[in-house]
This record gives structure tokens, C-alpha cells and sequence, in this order.
């Protein structure tokens, strides 16, 4: 304990931001843009050396722990840590942010202290649900996370901003408040003792016990994801959403659900993750191809990229309940890769709605003429949404595929190959229709290409679209160890499995760590 | 030879309440001179009353005092039950002297009434007799009638005093009838006898008259901390009486319902748990899901508080059916924290309203975030700890009446409790739409912020804050201050 506590100073950094701005002058709103701003990078410079100090095994790193309420049988510490399943979207949630405030700069005219405010509120919940091993802890930062959102759609949102947001906020608490019941069954079921999820990873509960809690939690992280029958929230929140809000929902908030599959409810509950594979996996793949059907027929972009979304998750859902190697890590890679162009996909829809207020595809045409610097950066963008090879997207997706074949679910990975072909069609006929053809509406022909200040926005996300689409090993070497364990720790547990035989057998774990595939 | 000895009268476990007692006769007599621009010092005088009568409290905490031949004892319980009383009337002060100001009805007896009304509170808490309680619980409620009505010029406020009667007076009838059954049982109204003696007979067990007496006073005491189907009277009294009376009645006499309520439960019927636990977890499923489906649909703000309240004891009846460490650890937190937050939330009401009752729907609440961004922000706070989101003491509370359920087996009353508290979130959120996502209608009148609202809002703030964020030291308190 007696090193520098990295983990907390990252996360707290943004409530000290939120503090400052209470002074800031009501209408001095660049001071308070640039304040949010630097809040967010230096959190990010901090966040850094997390991962230039980070050992790729499979251990709990810049361990915390702090007893924070000892009353009645319960026992909360103040448990955080990282490791190779939570360290990469620790990264993602600190370089998102300031591209998010950045975003905003001219978007967001009123209450722009308040907007600043609900930003880094939102970081911190984020951070700390990322990093906490105490389930009570995570609870908190978990239902933090939803009250600056939840303001965030509803004050600076679009015309049905009201019902999008109260949608949100009520979903997601029907889901975690049973998971908090859920949560406090597992803490009597453990016995005395502290809120420690290790100490809950080598409970052996009885299946039927299981199947509950599994469904408890699972509807929580469900609901977040969000996964088909589940998503109706998240084409109303993404469209009413301003577009720094769209960039976080899309980029870190929906990786929670995926994020709270792997971390709690899969490793806690390893029976009935067994007994529940194959409903998730067909969830999964209506997702997929579901989603990618109902983004074709979109009129408006920012809905189209919003079903995309939902698609994305899909596949991440699909290789996480693969439960091999190259499935989880290849989830793990695509929760990233999505955070990243998902993003730039929001922040795209952005640029063109700050300057035609509309975002309805048959309103534009023929951009590509008029803002080249525009049309580059969205096709890069649209290509690694697609999954083109030699963009992120595309090593996410093969590895997901390439698991889940590999796996039990081999026909799903075989539906859910569809996917990729249909979202070539949808992203690329948006495109088309978008940036090609003639450049007819007069109000498009006067419209300005990117300034510096988009660009800079967008130019690390470029950067890391083509990195982590060439050279993703870092990535996923600082995964694997702890996605390993993580395997066997499930499989190990799943005594229900080993009783009743499975159809397909599950094929052993490939003794190699991941083949670099991507030539 | 025996001489008849006279007990040493000991005095300490009742100073609170005599101390209250004083202040409250010299306020009558003084209010007679103090002209009516000058009530507020009459505030002051009770202020100085309640703080010193708090100062008495601390001294006794750990220790167990029995006085007046075992009738009034003074616990840890009952100590942390004066304390929530106390705070009740404390910030039920800071906040009334403005509105009734407004009202232009200043009447000076509203002191030593709400002083009276405390003093019958803290009896409740820590009468050991069925006859203290009663006493405590008549003391309250008389003071209560009139506090109700006290708004003359309104006739809602004149209906509320009068429903409240009537209602209250036929509740105290089951209460009382409840109470003579027992005594008929048992031979005894102490509780701790009343234990005893069912313990040592088991005929008395069977005696349909000891069932049915603990039946009648549960239905009393279900009257007064307002529990469906015995809520009726809640929603035309919280929105027809005086705000500041409102706020008060929601947090102190509940409690004090409670206080009596878990008494007589835990301690006099241990005999009859399953009995009792049966009986409370239908309560609690009907006082939550009435409270909360009702709440959804109110406008005026008053009365969609009132519906919550309903809803609130049935939060804190969940924790009662559990009937074990937790969940009343979860009970006397809980009350101490709805205290904090119910009238954080009506000093807030108060600012908005105007004369005659006025502004009070949720509607009035437009453009309120952009105008008065503060007070805005302290309502969202306890909008928020009403609805259980952490890190506020609301959530602490919900967490602690909700796994003492669990633990004690009651998984689906814990799930039917959750479900209630997401229905809620609706209504609560509603108020914050209008206050933060809609523009205003009219525009918003300078509201007054007098000092002694002031700090009244920055009590509830912290108070629904802290123990949000770090809440070992109150649940530390709370839980050596359980019966069990």
C-alpha cells in the first residue's frame, strides 16, 4: 500500500475538474471548456503510465484496498485494481474523454459549466466501475455513471430528449436494482466477509442458485450492452443525445454490460453461464443480423450509426460466451475497436449535423465535392466499421469469428458472418448516398470542410484505427494472461457442464497464444 | 413492621421530554406578548429548547434506564429515536416562519404545539408500557390535529386538521381496543411482562384475545405510520395542512409510529413473529406498490410526496418484516435519513409556493434548474436519495432494510421492494425534467431565502450526503440502537 496510488488519483481527477468549475464565472465558457479539457488530459497522462507499468500476467495491479464502511455483518473496502481485462478500457475511457469535450466546443452553447460538469462526473463513474473489485463499490460508480447521463440527454439533447432520457435512466435501474439483490443474496451466501469479487470468484454455489443470480446480473449488464430484446433504449438515447454524449454512450458506457458479462457475471456464476450460452449466443446473432436489417432501412444517420452499434455488441457478446482464447480476446479487442470508430462514427454525424442541423441522409449528396478533407476521414472511419482488413475493426471481428467457430457455437459464428457482409451494405450505401452524387442541395454547396479543430479531434482516433488494425499484439498481450485465467477459472467451475455432455464437445484450448493473423 | 416505600423518582430518562415540556408552557405564555411580526423569536426560544433537551440526549447513549415503576425506559433506541424527533422539530422550525409568514397566518402557539407533538413522540419511543405509549401517542396526535389545521383561512388546511381527527381518532379506538384485549390476555400492559408472561403460558398464546389485540394494534399503528391499506387519510392531510407541518408529520410522527410499532412488536409479541411477519410483509408490498403506483400520477407536488411517503414506510416495513439486526439497522437509519431528505425537499417546496398554497404542482418547477441553479441542485439531491441512487443516505438506508430482508429469506419481498423503488424513479425524475429540461412558463418570482431556511436545506444536503458517502459512523449508531 504504500505506492502511489495511481488508481484513485486518475479517478478522482475529475471530480477535483468538477470542483474547480464551481468557481469558474457563470459566463466565461471557454475558461470552462479549456478547464474540462485540461481535467481530462492530464486524467489521461496519469492514466498512462498504468500501462507502460503494467505486467502482462495475469495478476491484480496498483492493488487498493482501504476498509470504507465495517456495519452490521457487511464489511465495503475501497478494492481497486486493474488488470488485462480492465486495463485497456481504463485507457479508452481517459482518451475518449477529452476527444469528447473537444467535440463540444462549439456544439454546446448554454450551460456549458453544467454540461462540463456532468462530463467528468460521468468519467469518474466510468473509471471508478472499471477499476472496482468491490462489488458494493462497483454498485455505486455503476449508478453514479447514470445520473450525469441521464442530464446529459435530457437538458442538452434534441427535440425528444425527455422521453430518451427518462427511457435510459429507467431501464438501466430496473436492471441493476435486481442485480443489487442479487448481489446482497451472494454476499449472505459467501458468509462474513468483505464485498471482495475474488473472495465471490471461489464460492461454489449450487446451480440452481446460479441460474438466478446469472439471470439477475445478466439482465443488468443485458440491458446495458445493450442486447436484442433490450436495445429499444439506445436508438432514443443515441439520436436525443448530444454528440459528446453519443461519442461516451457508445464508446465506454455500452462496454459495461459487456465489461460486467466478464468480470462478474461469467466467472461468478460458471454453471449458468454453461446452461445460458446457447440463449446468449442466439441473442447475440439476432442482434447482428437484426440490427444490421433495421440500420439498412435508416433515414437518419446518427440512427443508422445506433443500430450499428447494436450489431457491434452483438459480436462482442458472441465471442465472449465462446469462452475460448481467441473469442474473449477477440470480444475484448472489438469493445475497444468499437469505443474507437463507433466514436468517430458519432463524432462524424456530429460535424455535419453542427453544420446543417438535419441528419437525414436524403438531405445530403455529393459531399465528397465539396469537404474532401471530410470524405477521407469518414471513409477510413466507415472502412474500420466495416471491418475492413487492415483496420481495427476487422482483427475484433475475425478473432471473434475465428473463436466462436472453434467453439460450440460454430453455427452461430456462421449466421453471424452475415453480419459483416451486411454491414458493408448499410455503412457503404450511407456513404454512398451521402458523399457521392451530385451535389444538388444548394444548402450543401456553400458548407465548409473540416477546420483544425475536427481535425485534431479525429487524427488519434485515425492513428489508433490503423495501429491496433496492423499491430494489435500489445494489445491483446496485455490481455491474455488475465483473459486465461479468467478461462480456466469458468471452466474449471462449470461442474454442471461436466455432468451433462455437450453436443458438439468443447475443443480443447489451443496451447499457443493467438496466432498473429492478420497478413 | 413495613413502612410503605416511596421509589426514588428518577428523572433522567424522561429530562428530554421535560425540558421540551418546559419551554413549550413558558412559549404559551410569552406568545401572548410577543406581537405577531415577531413570532420568529418564539422559533428561536424552541430552537434553544430542542438543543439543550439534545444535549441531555448524549450523555445516555450505552446505558439503559428504567424509570417510573418500568413505564419510560432510556435505551439506546429510544435515544436514537429522540435524536430523529428532535432534528424533525429543529429543522420543522427553520423552516416555518417563513411560510407561515407568507400565509399571513402567524400564530405564535405553533411552537409550543410542535414542542408538544415532539414530547409526545419521544414517549412513543421510550414508553415500556402499552399506557406510556398510548400517552405519548395522544399527546402527539392532539398537537398534530391542530397543527393540521392551522391555516384558518384555508379550507384545505381546515379539512386536513379535521380528517386528520376523525380518522386519527377512530385509528386510536383500534389501538386502545388493541391494547385492552392484550391486557385482558395477559393481566399486564408493561411489555416486557407482556413477553413473560406469553412466554411461561402457552395458553395465553392461544387466547384469541392476545392475537387479536396484537392484531388491533397493528392496525393502529399502521394508522399512523400511514401503511396501506390504513394510508387513506395521508394524501388529503400532507396536501391540505401547512407545508412546514406537512414535513414534519411525513418524517417525525412516522417515525415515531415505528419507533412504538417495533416496541411492541419485537419485544411484547416475540410469541406471534410468524405471525407478525406475515401480517407486515403484506403491508409492506401494499404500502409500497399503492404509495409508489398512486405517486405516478400526482401533480401537486405536496401530494405526490404524500403518495411517496406511503411508500417510504412500506421501504421501512420491508426491513420490519425481516424483523432482525439489519433490518431494523435499516429501519432507524432509514428514518433518519428520510427526515433529511423529505424536508430538505419541503424547504425547497416552500421557496417555490406562494401565498395561499399556490405553485405547488410539478409543473410550477419549470425552468427552476436555470434560474436558481443551488437550491435546484440541493432538490435534485434529495430527489435523488428519495429514489435510493447512491451515493446518498437514501441509498445506504434501501440497502441495508433491503438485504435485512434477504437474509432473512425474504428474497421476493426484496425483489418486489427494488421493482417498487424503479417505479418510483419515475416520478421523482418527473420533477427533475421540469426543473432542468423544460423552460418556463412564467417567470420565476425572487424567492426569499431567509437564513433560517438557509441552513435548514444545508442540514438536509449534508445530512443526506455524508452518511451517503461515508455512513459507517450513523449505521455504527443505528445498530447499537436496535431492540434485538
Amino acid at each position: 500500500m504504500s505506492q502511489f496510488p495511481l488508481i484513485s488519483v486518475m479517478t478522482f481527477l475529475p471530480l477535483l475538474g468538477v470542483v474547480l468549475l464551481f468557481f469558474v464565472p457563470k459566463q466565461s465558457h471557454s475558461a470552462q471548456r479549456g478547464l474540462a479539457l485540461l481535467v481530462s488530459l492530464v486524467t489521461f497522462f496519469v492514466s498512462l503510465p498504468l500501462v507502460t507499468g503494467f505486467q502482462s500476467n495475469a495478476e491484480f495491479q496498483y492493488v487498493e484496498k482501504v476498509p470504507w464502511i465495517a456495519a452490521g455483518p457487511f464489511q465495503m473496502n475501497y478494492h481497486v485494481a486493474i488488470d488485462g481485462i480492465s486495463i485497456w478500457l481504463v485507457i479508452l475511457t481517459t482518451f475518449i474523454m477529452p476527444i469528447a469535450i473537444l467535440s463540444t466546443w462549439t456544439a454546446v452553447e448554454n450551460k456549458v459549466k453544467e454540461y462540463m460538469i456532468c462530463l467528468l462526473l460521468l468519467e469518474v463513474g466510468m473509471l471508478g466501475a472499471f477499476v472496482s473489485l468491490d462489488l458494493f463499490l462497483f454498485y455505486i460508480f455503476w449508478e453514479v455513471m447514470l445520473i450525469p447521463m441521464y442530464f446529459i440527454i435530457g437538458i442538452w439533447g434534441g427535440k425528444n430528449k425527455i422521453y430518451a432520457a427518462v427511457k435510459f435512466f429507467i431501464y438501466t435501474m430496473v436492471g441493476s436494482l435486481l442485480m443489487l439483490v442479487a448481489l446482497i443474496v451472494l454476499y449472505f451466501k459467501a458468509g462474513a466477509g468483505d464485498f471482495s469479487v475474488l473472495r465471490f470468484y471461489e464460492l461454489a454455489l449450487d446451480p440452481a442458485t446460479q441460474t438466478w443470480m446469472f439471470l439477475a446480473f445478466a439482465l443488468a449488464f443485458a440491458i446495458k450492452v445493450p442486447m436484442f430484446p433490450l436495445h429499444t433504449w439506445l436508438p432514443d438515447a443515441h439520436t436525443e443525445a448530444p454528440t459528446a454524449g453519443s461519442v461516451i454512450l457508445a464508446a465506454v458506457l455500452l462496454k459495461m454490460g459487456t465489461y460486467g458479462f466478464v468480470r462478474f457475471a461469467m466467472p461468478l456464476f460458471p454453471d449458468a453461464t454453461a446452461q445460458f450460452t446457447p440463449l446468449f449466443a442466439v441473442l447475440s446473432v439476432i442482434g447482428i443480423v437484426y440490427a444490421a436489417l433495421v440500420a439498412m432501412v435508416q433515414e437518419d444517420v446518427k440512427k443508422l450509426v445506433a443500430y450499428s452499434s447494436v450489431a457491434h455488441l452483438g459480436y462482442v457478446m458472441l465471442g465472449v460466451f465462446a469462452l475460448n482464447q481467441q473469442g474473449l480476446s477477440g470480444g475484448m479487442l472489438q469493445m475497444l475497436n468499437h469505443g474507437v470508430s463507433t466514436g468517430a462514427l458519432f463524432l462524424i454525424v456530429g460535424f455535419i449535423y453542427e453544420r446543417r442541423h438535419t441528419r437525414l441522409i436524403t438531405d445530403f449528396g455529393g459531399l465528397a465535392k465539396q469537404m474532401p478533407v471530410f470524405a477521407t476521414i469518414f471513409m477510413i472511419v466507415t472502412l474500420s466499421s466495416i471491418g475492413l482488413p487492415g483496420t481495427n475493426g476487422f482483427v475484433g471481428e475475425f478473432l471473434i469469428l475465428l473463436g466462436s467457430y472453434e467453439s460450440e457455437l460454430r453455427w452461430y459464428a456462421v449466421i453471424g458472418t452475415s453480419g459483416v457482409i451486411l454491414a458493408a451494405v448499410y455503412m457503404l450505401w450511407m456513404f454512398q448516398r451521402v458523399m457521392f452524387g451530385e451535389l444538388n442541395n444548394p444548402k450543401n454547396q456553400t458548407l465548409p470542410d473540416l477546420n483544425a479543430r475536427e481535425v485534431v479531434i479525429m487524427l488519434p482516433l485515425l492513428v489508433l484505427i490503423f495501429v491496433m488494425g496492423v499491430y494489435p499484439t500489445p494489445f491483446i498481450d496485455k490481455m491474455n494472461p488475465s483473459l486465461e485465467k479468467l478461462i480456466v477459472h469458468v471452466k474449471s467451475k462449470q461442474t454442471a457442464k461436466a455432468q451433462i455432455p455437450q453436443i458438439p464437445a468443447p475443443q480443447a484450448l489451443p496451447a499457443a497464444v493467438l496466432p498473429v493473423e492478420h497478413k | 413492621m413495613e413502612t410503605i416505600a416511596i421509589p426514588a423518582i428518577n428523572f433522567a430518562p424522561i429530562m428530554p421530554e421535560i425540558i421540551l415540556s418546559i419551554f413549550a408552557m413558558v412559549l404559551l405564555l410569552v406568545n401572548v406578548f410577543v406581537p405577531s411580526e415577531h413570532k420568529a423569536y418564539l422559533g428561536y426560544l424552541s430552537l434553544i429548547g430542542i438543543v439543550i433537551a439534545g444535549f441531555t440526549l448524549m450523555g445516555g447513549w450505552g446505558t439503559t434506564l428504567s424509570a417510573f415503576n418500568d413505564s419510560v425506559v432510556q435505551d439506546n433506541f429510544s435515544l436514537f429515536f429522540k435524536g430523529i424527533f428532535l432534528l424533525t422539530a429543529g429543522m420543522t422550525i427553520l423552516i416555518s416562519d417563513q411560510y407561515f409568514k407568507r400565509e399571513e397566518c402567524n400564530l405564535g402557539e405553533l411552537y409550543p404545539l410542535l414542542l408538544f407533538a415532539t414530547v409526545g413522540m419521544m414517549l412513543m419511543a421510550s414508553g415500556t408500557d402499552l399506557m406510556t405509549i398510548f400517552l405519548g401517542l395522544e399527546v402527539l396526535s392532539v398537537s398534530l390535529y391542530v397543527l393540521a389545521g392551522l391555516n384558518r383561512a384555508n379550507i384545505k388546511s381546515n379539512e386536513a386538521g379535521l380528517k386528520y381527527f376523525l380518522l386519527g381518532a377512530f385509528s386510536t379506538g383500534f389501538l386502545l381496543y388493541g391494547m385492552a384485549l392484550t391486557y385482558g390476555a395477559t393481566g399486564t400492559t408493561r411489555i416486557a411482562k407482556i413477553a413473560e408472561i406469553a412466554a411461561q403460558n402457552s395458553a395465553v398464546v392461544q387466547n384469541p384475545l392476545f392475537v387479536i389485540g396484537m392484531l388491533l394494534m397493528a392496525v393502529g399503528f399502521s394508522f399512523k405510520i400511514a401503511a396501506a391499506p390504513f394510508h387513506m387519510w395521508t394524501p388529503d392531510v400532507y396536501e391540505g395542512a401547512p407545508t412546514p407541518m406537512t414535513a414534519f408529520m411525513s418524517a417525525g410522527p412516522k417515525a415515531a409510529g415505528f419507533a412504538a410499532f417495533m416496541r411492541v412488536a419485537l419485544i411484547a409479541f416475540p410469541a406471534l413473529k410468524t405471525d407478525w411477519s406475515d401480517l407486515l410483509w403484506v403491508l409492506a408490498v401494499l404500502t409500497m406498490t399503492v404509495g409508489n403506483l398512486i405517486a405516478l400520477n400526482q401533480d401537486n407536488i405536496k401530494r405526490m410526496l404524500a403518495y411517496s411517503s406511503i411508500a417510504h414506510a412500506g421501504y421501512a416495513l420491508v426491513g420490519f418484516t425481516a424483523g432482525n439486526p439489519e433490518g431494523t439497522t435499516g429501519i432507524l437509519f432509514y428514518m433518519l435519513s428520510y427526515a433529511f431528505m423529505n424536508i430538505g425537499a419541503f424547504a425547497i417546496i416552500i421557496l417555490v409556493g406562494k401565498k395561499g398554497e399556490a405553485n405547488n404542482n410539478v409543473m410550477d418547477y419549470a425552468g427552476f434548474g436555470t434560474k436558481h441553479p443551488v437550491l435546484a441542485l440541493a432538490m435534485a439531491i434529495f430527489l435523488f436519495s428519495l429514489a435510493g441512487m447512491p451515493p446518498t443516505a437514501g441509498f445506504i438506508g434501501k440497502f441495508y432494510l433491503f438485504s435485512g430482508a434477504i437474509k432473512a429469506g425474504y428474497i421476493w419481498l426484496a425483489i418486489i421492494g427494488v421493482l417498487n423503488s424503479a417505479a418510483s424513479v419515475y416520478y421523482y425524475l418527473r420533477v427533475l425534467v421540469y426543473m432542468y429540461m423544460k423552460d418556463p412558463v412564467e417567470e420565476f418570482d425572487w424567492m426569499k431565502l431567509t437564513p433560517a431556511v438557509a441552513i435548514c436545506i444545508i442540514i438536509a444536503v449534508v445530512g443526506v450526503l455524508l452518511p451517503g458517502v461515508v455512513p459507517a459512523f450513523l449505521l455504527d449508531l443505528a445498530q447499537q440502537a436496535t431492540l434485538l
